[in-house]
């Protein structure tokens, strides 16, 4: 493994290089570019405050403005999920080069999950336009972002090892990822807060929901964004060290899954 | 030194066992067998034992016919699958010309897909930096290089995957059949380059059916039929061997469709392809054609100038005084080459009863190389016919000399001594 992430080293410049391909070949050809990356959740976020304003009021007073508070889940979960999505396709479509070229083919899924994150990072901007719009005030906890992002950027890259190696072997993987994530997005504090509150009689049921939602790695990362951006909260600090270490644990499973299997990629794909 | 040792190899590619290509994981969990799927059960060996050491500064040939494992310990060697048994010991940089162009990316520019297709295969920016006039230059492309790849047509694309992987400068060169990229004179150019490659004493494994390049090029050649090591050493030798076989197993060749004509002759079926290309009044009949060399040995592979002989078994049931044998030798468009009888040839016929042999000998077939077919038949002078069989035999004809036309007289070249040639010995 630590031999793997040497040679990973050896091959930063050609990540940098396929990232930035990969970003160029996406908006080559279209009008507004990189423009796009800022635009799309520019859109987004305007159809949610419209939304969420006048057509389907959340009154819910903890996540005030809604649409700030959706937006700040949002985009770290739709860097997620694009990143598994590209994942569980990445080693076949990059047939080609596994087949052809002599290069650690752990480049692929990394490539796609770095590519997405700059989308990530693109749509900040947004973010922080927003928030300063909505007079939502900044807190040092802000500084804690890159944390978080860091955290994420290691579990992410760990689900996607696992999942770009497994559905080599497995082609209904894809299928079953897609709608995984469906699944996935609504059992974490997306679009609602971890410390959600439900009316009386439904109790059990949350229960029995709050500990899936423990139990769920991306809920401690979806909270650390709601808690240091939106709130300008301290997040709390034993959750980030659990999602830290789980997300180690992750990143070192699916390495060694995808290095188990890394042989049978020329042949299978 | 080495640069490339095989020790004892064996690859062996997985059959699929189930009736679907892919395994999914719904039927894996539902039979249970999650992990056995990954073990390949029935296995199919794409190279079998095989040992072979090529000392640096060589250039090693790999010569075999289609699927016989070429590409694959290619492949090997290049590291991108693994031996199942066995081990390969490699010294030095690698680079594999496998095939061209593979990671290009058609969206973007020649520019950008050279920088990142010199990085994929080991350079640092800098270094591109530096040769990137001599990439594109050699690709021919300098017009056309800020262009997305996706423009360009296929030679375009060729020429630039190989300008980057001849570029990368490797101490070990893997080139699989991709010489044939390209022009005449990019080929030329590329020939150049691999012998530039060689005089700078870099070690070159060139998979190719171009025995003549191996015979030129190479310090060494290896045969490999059906995933083994036939033959190696010589590059003469080897592709020698090589030939006899290619020979003998279209001689196999023809020998069952040669049999599966004189099956269908006899067992008469009216309808039959066979039959319709036979007709005639039947007071002769020709029951059996055979094609013999000169140890009167049945043969459908013949070298140019040899000998041969057309042997017709004929039989007659009631004696026929006006007869005539021909024979007529087509090539595969239809031109007669070379068409007698023994009309033409001033032999009066007499008498024919009984069963018997006619023969047909040439001491030199002086036939260009291609296939022929033959026509032969038995008719009346006015051309009634007894039996006539048209294009019902096939023969090939094999020559080292790749003459044109269709005749090929016996010659020679002569010069006055202020013309010098010699010959070459390929």
């Amino acid at each position: 493994m630590w031999a793997n992430l040497q040679n990973l080293y050896k091959y930063r410049v050609l990540i940098r290089s396929l990232v930035s391909r990969e970003l160029k070949a996406r908006y080559r050809g279209s009008m507004l570019g990189f423009f796009w990356s800022f635009f799309n959740p520019l859109l987004l976020l305007t159809v949610y405050t419209i939304v969420f304003n006048y057509i389907l009021p959340n009154r819910a007073l903890e996540t005030q403005p809604y649409a700030l508070f959706l937006f700040c889940g949002l985009l770290p979960w739709t860097w997620f999920a694009s990143a598994m999505l590209e994942a569980s396709n990445v080693i076949i479509s990059g047939g080609n080069l596994i087949k052809k070229i002599i290069f650690p083919a752990e480049v692929l899924p990394i490539v796609s999950v770095l590519a997405n994150m700059v989308h990530f990072l693109l749509g900040t901007p947004i973010l922080v336009l927003f928030m300063i719009i909505y007079g939502v005030p900044f807190t040092v906890y802000a500084l804690l972002f890159p944390v978080i992002i860091l955290i994420q950027l290691i579990l992410t890259t760990g689900f996607s090892l696992l999942v770009s190696s497994l559905s080599v072997h497995f082609r209904d993987l894809r299928d079953i990822i897609a709608n995984l994530l469906t699944l996935w997005f609504f059992s974490s504090p997306v679009i609602y807060p971890l410390t959600f509150s439900t009316p009386q009689d439904t109790q059990l049921l949350s229960r029995i929901f709050r500990k899936v939602l423990y139990l769920n790695p991306l809920s401690y990362i979806m909270d650390g964004y709601h808690q240091a951006i939106f709130y300008g909260r301290m997040p709390d600090w034993r959750h980030l060290l659990i999602v830290f270490a789980a997300s180690m644990a992750t990143f070192v499973f699916g390495y060694f899954v995808f290095d188990r299997l890394r042989d049978t990629f020329a042949e299978e794909v | 030194m080495n640069a490339v040792e095989i020790d004892n190899v064996s690859k062996l590619y997985k059959k699929f066992a189930h009736k679907r290509q892919f395994q999914t994981l719904k039927s894996a969990l539902l039979r249970g067998n999650f992990f056995s799927s990954l073990n390949p059960k029935d296995a199919f060996a794409a190279l079998r034992n095989v040992n072979c050491t090529i000392p640096k500064g060589r250039m090693f040939g790999v010569i075999g016919s289609n699927g016989s494992g070429k590409s694959t310990l290619l492949k090997l060697i290049a590291g991108i699958s693994k031996p199942t048994y066995g081990k390969i010991t490699t010294n030095g940089k690698i680079s594999a010309l496998i095939e061209l162009g593979a990671g290009f990316h058609p969206e973007i520019s020649g520019r950008e897909n050279i920088f990142i297709n010199g990085i994929m295969l080991g350079l640092t920016r800098k270094s591109i930096s530096e040769r990137f006039d001599d990439i594109v230059r050699f690709a021919e492309l300098e017009d056309f290089i800020d262009q997305p790849v996706k423009t360009y047509s296929s030679g375009m694309f060729m020429r630039l995957g190989f300008a980057v992987a001849v570029n990368v400068d490797p101490d070990i060169l893997l080139v699989d059949e991709v010489l044939a990229v390209g022009d005449e004179a990019f080929a030329h150019k590329c020939l150049d380059k691999i012998n530039d490659f060689k005089k700078r004493n870099k070690t070159i494994v060139l998979v190719t059916h171009s025995l003549g390049m191996v015979k030129e090029l190479c310090d060494s050649a290896m045969w490999l039929k059906k995933g083994e090591v036939m033959k190696i050493g010589d590059p003469r030798m080897v592709c020698g061997a090589y030939l006899m076989d290619v020979e003998s197993k279209e001689e196999t060749e023809m020998q069952a469709e040669y049999q599966k004509v004189v099956e269908e002759l006899t067992a008469g079926k009216k309808d039959s392809k066979v039959q319709q290309s036979r007709w005639g009044g039947g007071e002769i009949q020709i029951s059996k054609v055979q094609l013999l060399d000169e140890h009167d040995q049945e043969k459908h592979v013949f070298t140019t100038g040899e000998k041969m002989q057309i042997k017709m078994f004929i039989s007659v049931r009631k004696a026929v005084e006006d007869f005539v044998f021909g024979i007529g030798i087509y090539n595969t468009e239809g031109v007669c080459c070379y068409g007698t009888n023994t009309n033409i040839e001033d032999l009066q016929s007499i008498e024919c009863k009984g069963t018997g042999e006619v023969t047909f000998v040439t001491d030199h077939l002086n036939l260009v190389e291609g296939t022929y077919f033959l026509d032969v038949a038995a008719h009346r002078k006015d051309d009634y016919p007894y039996d006539y069989h048209r294009h019902l035999y096939t023969f090939k004809v094999r020559s080292q000399i790749k003459d044109v036309g269709i005749f090929r007289p016996e010659h020679t070249w002569e010069f006055t001594p202020n013309i010098r040639l010699i010959e070459r010995t390929n």
